[in-house]
């Protein structure tokens, strides 16, 4: 019995903290090379998904499948270990809050990973830091420590960081809501970029023009549901769903109002 | 009878002796305190109940009891033990427990302050818990509590003069000798909390330059 996967598969996802239902059911697949925005109110249950996909929070219910392999699989708490370390390799994340490493230079928080658990040599380190963080165009900041940073070229750096663990599998969290409004385009175009290299995304995202313009499809959240789902034209134009309709209007007002 | 100053100098060579020992044990010392602090302050934090026990009660035991006590306790009780320390070797491991148990208080707060966001960017690289702990998390921890840790490395300093009751020739026994051969009590007390204030500014200079170094890493 054959059959073609998706890359990224969510099945039942279910997450509860205590009586609060935070995740009710979800299921969503994501292609190779496709890039998905979540939207939705604040609350909804946006970074509790995503955070669910590297296990970073655990589910309560359902399957999370990358590639073929089950990440949140049952397994013994010492091998589960070694597994989710082993897929956490493959998955990068980039947080609203950047999470540089303070006490590292911009390099090595950008190859201090891959060096640990890649084993690779500081020559091939030194070539990775370069080749990422030109990538992102910060290689001029290679020597600086986070702290000398603005927040975009932070978010920059976070992102090559991600990026140099070679992962197959990209999930952004709100990467640009704690930046100065004009620092924004920056990491925008950083990922645009990525956009452009087909790495498969996953991004939350408060920015409906950002996610019309790079994203091949939109998932309307609201209180744990994944309320409607399809290409931007369609979600952002027609919403079939009222509580879509209701959201949208609240944020592209508040986007058009900005302009 | 008045001061007299002019016996010091027939002393010079057993005082820097004394000097070198003071700075040996209390380098020796604060290498252990701060190594030890930190791994005292892991096992606090993280290891299982049967662990974590017996070592709370090391800790009350050095928090809670008189240096001078443990210094004797080290070098002349474990002889009973068939534990035969060196006194420059007890006097070590005595002062560097003891300050090992301050600094790791310190340490362990300094750990859990540190922005859950680090652990989870490690975590999330695929580092695992240890890793993160050791190259991102504890780094930053210690990078945190340097400046009340120098405050107890210069108390070190000054609780090494305790090491001179079992016999370690450090400046506090080297100015009693001195004494007990000239009967000069306030001219050797003297020069020698001269020289301990010397070194003291030795060490706040060292701290501060660790201290300027780790700025930009905030
Ligand atoms: N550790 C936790 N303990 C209890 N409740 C939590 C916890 N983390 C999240 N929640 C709750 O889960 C719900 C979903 O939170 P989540 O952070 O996923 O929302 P979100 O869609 O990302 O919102 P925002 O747009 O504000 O980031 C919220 O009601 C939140 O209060
Ligand atoms: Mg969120």
């Amino acid at each position: 019995m054959t059959e073609t996967r998706p890359f990224v598969e969510i099945r039942h996802a279910k997450k509860s903290y205590g009586s609060l239902e935070v995740l009710k059911d979800i299921n969503l697949t994501v292609d190779r090379g496709e890039i998905v925005a979540i939207i939705g109110p604040s609350g909804s249950g946006k970074s509790t998904l995503l955070r669910a996909i590297n296990d970073l929070d655990p589910l309560t219910g359902g399957e999370v499948i990358l590639d073929g392999t089950q990440v949140n699989k049952a397994l013994p708490h010492r091998q589960y270990e070694k597994h989710i370390n082993q897929m956490r390799q493959q998955i990068g994340m980039v947080f609203q809050h950047f999470n540089l490493f303070p006490h590292l230079t911009v390099r090595d928080n950008v190859v201090m990973a891959p060096k640990l658990l890649k084993g690779i040599s500081e020559d091939a380190a030194q070539k990775l830091a370069e080749e990422q963080l030109a990538h992102v165009g910060m290689l001029e900041r290679i020597d600086y420590y986070p702290s000398q940073l603005s927040g975009g070229q932070k978010q920059r750096v976070a992102i090559a960081r991600a990026l140099a663990m070679k992962p197959k599998l990209m999930l952004f969290d709100e990467a640009t809501s704690a930046l100065d409004p004009e620092l924004v385009e920056e990491v925008n175009q950083v990922m645009k970029t990525l956009a452009q290299e087909h790495m498969t995304m996953i991004i939350v995202t408060h920015e409906m023009e950002f996610a019309a313009d790079v994203c091949d499809r939109v998932i309307f959240m609201d209180g744990g549901v994944v309320v409607e789902e399809g290409p931007p034209t369609v979600v952002f134009q027609n919403p079939t769903q009222p509580r879509t309709r209701d959201f949208l209007r609240k944020h592209l007002s508040q986007y058009e109002k900005e302009k | 009878m008045g001061l007299d100053f002019s016996v010091v100098p027939g002393f010079a060579d057993a005082l820097l002796l004394g000097v070198l020992w003071t700075i040996a044990i209390t380098v020796a010392a604060a290498v252990l305190s701060f190594f030890g602090g930190i791994l005292l302050a892991v096992i606090a934090l993280y290891a299982p109940l049967l662990v974590r026990l017996p070592f709370r009660f090391f800790a009350w035991l050095f928090m809670g009891t008189p240096l001078l006590l443990q210094l004797f306790l080290i070098y002349f009780g474990l002889v009973e033990l068939g534990i035969d320390l060196p006194a420059f070797v007890a006097g070590v491991i005595g002062l560097g427990l003891h300050f090992a148990v301050y600094n790791s208080e310190l340490i362990q707060t300094a750990i859990v302050a540190v922005d859950r966001g680090q652990m989870e960017a490690a975590r999330t690289l695929g580092l695992s818990r240890g890793q993160a702990l050791v190259r991102v998390v504890i780094p930053q921890a210690v990078r945190d509590v340097i400046p009340p840790i120098g405050n107890n490395m210069i108390a070190l300093l000054k609780d090494s003069a305790l090491v001179s009751v079992i016999g370690v020739s450090e400046l506090t026994l080297s100015a009693q000798l001195a004494i007990g051969r000239t009967y000069r009590p306030f001219e050797f007390y003297a020069v020698a909390a001269v020289l301990y204030y010397f070194i003291n500014l030795g060490m706040e200079a060292v701290l501060r330059r660790i201290e300027r170094r780790t700025q930009l890493s905030r």
